[in-house]
């Protein structure tokens, strides 16, 4: 029976079909839900790992131990990885490896758009590329035949445009391939210098293999029409294509890394014009432009963000873009906001309250950035806030860095904040360091991870004490407070900020949306007391908000949670818990 | 090709229930033997942003995305949600807007005012526009929390597609407890305009 999944449930789908047994990731929108599906199955390993790297370590243990291993992480994951990923390529698999990196074009959820193909050429790996959710699962199984019989790693290329598209797809069965064996072989998997030498030259051997079957393969296709105009393209934009030109001829490559040169070539000669459409970088365009072939990509598309149907119609068949109503209106925009009731708003309230600098880090915190909280001055990549932070310190000096914070999130702080932390200590920083332990990777919908305790399929484990880590990393100074209580956080934030040593505060406080409890009290606006200051709109949350005609604030209680935070904030007293 | 598909917006905000939506759609959709997509994007949008899916089903479906234009029918669970996604709509299409405002962050903030006469501007431009008090409905029904089942009624009607295959989805779809209310709330949004 056919049934509609998302992409990524079809790549589980389609890994567990293959007789994939083991499957490691870090979470990371478009993604998560491959192995939070994946860890669903009978008779499998499924873990949250602590970051990409070790993802990607776990899972080139896995295969080379024997087991057919799929590794799932978001774009910019790949580039954590990117060390083992480079010589593993080397190493080659012994129980197939596909690796998904999810790119993001428009960045619906990401801080770049880098396009992971590029790691294709120059990790050595084949890159495959499905179009819908049906694809996504043969394909999947697919690249663990292709790993195996070829010895690499191969990269599984999907966009969120894939990744959160449900298409039809039918259910297989399922492989039962058990085990492989595994005997040592240290030439092949240790990789010194005199072994690694012999392994490149395996590598390029079997680069020019995957060239042999990338022209003969079935992920690769022609679907002739009209030869006047041939489209070259990959991915979910051959959907797009054969929607609004329907007529066109088309070579749809469902393998991205090596191209098929013959294949292009001789496609190239049966049209008249021929045009690659890819989103992001021209990646294939330039291999064909450098095999000498007469090309158009880029003069018509953009580098920049997600390409769509009328794009595509705009652009190659000259049928202008819709104009739309003309709506004579101007309609607000609507930003993504911290949830009422959490637990990182009032921090943000506060460190602009106190005028900090604040290295910023990613996770939901970073809404901290925007209007009306407007509470970091940068945030560049998970992990980046301690030391971002340190670097500040030491360019500036250390009366700077008395007013100088890192903000990071504890999923992103085991990820890659603890090594930065020890830089600060071993370097002598002063900063204070503020962890928002919310007790879960809120961004990406709640995965846990270490310092939760809990593993993937909710099983209880010894749980990190984050606590106890920084005290072992040689931190003395060490606080734990309740970010809804502003007056204890504005404490210790200026008395560890006047400390010249480094500092430590964990704001504790489950995100709002775990464990949700019945509300016990109820708070409304005493319209005697409101001066209509808007002090409270500061907090920037969608509990509260004023009302233009009475020049009052009020609470919205369908939406307010009475977490306490505005009460603490207004400074006339005017919110008050609802009596009886 | 292109005329035989129907092509279905839903737009809301964050946490609204437009997911539950246009699964209960895409399912119908399966049911009666059509090839469907369906395009949702998760992430960001999830906290109090603008959100979209969109369902689209025929014959034979490409793009999981509709063109600019070229949806026959906008589901908006918020009326400003209506207004921003407006030009997806079709020339002769139908808009559905439920009476609910919620106020973005600029808005809250001052910053910017929430247009006031947004529906009657939209009924202006289109002539098939039809305004649903979900919650109302949902209320009435027993519980507010069936509004976007409510909703999901209307749509169906909208569409044109049977209400006993649309019950068959929602007793699948929706928990066991809450069904009854559900299927009330359903059938009250799909009498609304029939
Ligand atoms: C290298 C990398 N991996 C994954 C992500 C996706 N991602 C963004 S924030 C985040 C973690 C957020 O968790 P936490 O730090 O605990 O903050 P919270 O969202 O819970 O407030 C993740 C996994 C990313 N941006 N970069």
């Amino acid at each position: 029976m056919k049934r509609l999944m998302i992409g990524n449930e079809a790549i589980a789908r389609g890994a567990y079909e293959a007789g994939a047994t083991v499957a490691t990731a870090y979470p990371g929108t478009p993604s998560t839900e491959i192995v939070t599906k994946f860890s669903t199955y009978d008779n499998v390993y499924a873990e949250w790992a602590p970051n990409e790297k070790v993802a990607l370590e776990v899972a080139a243990g896995a295969s080379i131990g024997g087991a057919r291993t799929l590794v799932t992480m978001k774009h910019v994951g790949v580039n954590v990885a990117a060390d083992p990923l480079y010589t593993f390529s080397y190493t080659g698999v012994n129980g197939g490896l596909v690796i998904v990196s999810a790119d993001d074009p428009g960045m619906h959820s990401s801080q770049n758009e880098q396009d992971n193909r590029g790691y294709g050429k120059f990790a050595k790996l084949p890159v495959i590329e499905p179009s819908d959710s049906l694809e996504a699962k043969d394909f999947t199984k697919l690249a663990f035949d292709i790993s195996e019989k070829f010895d690499t790693p191969v990269m599984l290329r999907i966009t969120t445009r894939l990744a959160h598209s449900q298409t039809l797809v039918e259910e297989g069965e399922c492989l039962e391939l058990g085990i492989k064996d595994y005997k040592k072989d240290a030439p092949k998997y240790v990789m010194l210098p005199g072994y690694a030498r012999g392994r490149h030259v395996e590598v390029e051997k079997r680069m020019l293999g995957l060239k042999e079957f990338a022209e003969t393969t079935d992920l690769n296709r022609i679907e002739w029409g009209d030869k006047s105009l041939g489209i070259i393209t990959s991915g979910v934009v051959y959907q797009y294509v054969k929607e609004v030109l329907p007529h066109v001829s088309v070579l749809k490559l469902g393998m991205v890394n090596p191209l098929p040169e013959k294949l292009i070539r001789s496609f190239a000669q049966e049209v008249d014009k021929l045009i690659v459409i890819e989103e992001l970088e021209p990646v294939i365009e330039d291999q064909i432009k450098a095999w000498g072939i007469k090309v158009e990509g880029k003069e018509h598309f953009s580098l920049i963000g997600e390409y769509s149907p009328e794009l595509i119609e705009e652009r190659i068949a000259g049928i202008q873009l819709n104009p739309g109503y003309g709506l004579d209106k101007q309609i607000p925009g609507r930003p993504p906001l911290m949830c009422p009731g959490c637990p990182h708003r009032g921090v943000f309230y506060t460190l602009r309250k106190m005028k900090l600098t604040v290295m910023g880090d990613i996770g939901c915190y970073t809404l901290g950035a925007l209007s009306p909280l407007e509470g970091m001055d940068a945030c560049i990549c998970m992990g980046a806030s301690i030391g971002t932070a340190l670097g500040m310190e030491k360019a500036r000096g250390e009366e700077f860095a008395g007013k100088l914070v890192a903000v990071i999130g504890d999923s992103t702080f085991v990820h890659s904040g603890i090594t930065a932390l020890i830089d600060v200590v071993y370097n002598q920083g002063t900063s204070t360091v503020l962890i928002l332990d919310n007790d879960t990777t809120a961004m990406t919908g709640h995965q846990d991870h270490p310092a939760t305790g809990v593993t993937i399929t909710r099983q209880e484990t010894r749980k990190l004490d984050i606590e106890a880590m920084v005290r072992a990393i040689g931190i003395n100074n060490i606080r734990v407070v309740d970010p809804l209580n502003l007056k204890e956080l504005e404490t210790a934030l200026k008395e560890e900020l006047g400390r010249r040593e480094p500092s430590v505060i964990i704001a504790k406080r489950p995100c709002a949306l775990l464990h949700k409890t019945p509300i016990k009290e109820r708070f409304y606006v005493d319209e005697e007391k409101c001066k209509g200051c808007k002090l409270c709109l500061k907090v920037g949350c969608t509990g509260i908000y004023f009302i233009d005609d009475d020049k009052k604030a009020a609470i919205n209680p369908n939406t307010c949670v009475s977490c306490g935070l505005c009460p603490q904030v207004c400074t006339f007293d005017a919110i008050k818990v609802v009596e009886g | 090709m292109q005329s035989q598909t129907t092509n279905i917006m839903i737009v809301g905000v964050g946490g609204q229930g437009t997911l539950l939506t246009s699964r209960i759609i895409a399912k119908v959709a399966v049911d009666m033997g059509h090839d469907v997509k369906v395009s949702e994007i998760h992430g960001m949008a999830q906290r109090g942003g603008s959100v979209v899916s969109q369902v689209r089903f025929g014959e034979k479906i490409y793009s999981p995305i509709i063109k600019k234009g070229d949806a026959d029918i906008i589901l908006a669970f918020e009326k400003l949600e209506a207004a921003r996604w407006l030009d997806y709509l079709k020339k002769d299409g139908m808009i559905l807007i439920n009476n609910a405002r919620v106020d973005p962050l600029p808005v809250m903030s001052g910053k910017a005012k929430y247009p006031e006469d947004i529906v009657d501007k939209i009924k202006q431009h289109v002539a098939k526009t039809r305004e649903v008090n979900a919650t109302d409905i949902a209320v009435a029904c027993g519980n507010a929390r069936a509004a976007n089942v409510a909703l999901v009624g209307v749509l169906s009607w909208a569409i044109g597609i049977p209400a006993d295959k649309v019950e068959n989805a929602i007793k699948e779809l929706v928990p066991a407890k809450a069904l009854d209310i559900n299927l009330r709330a359903f059938n009250e949004g799909y009498k609304l305009f029939s």
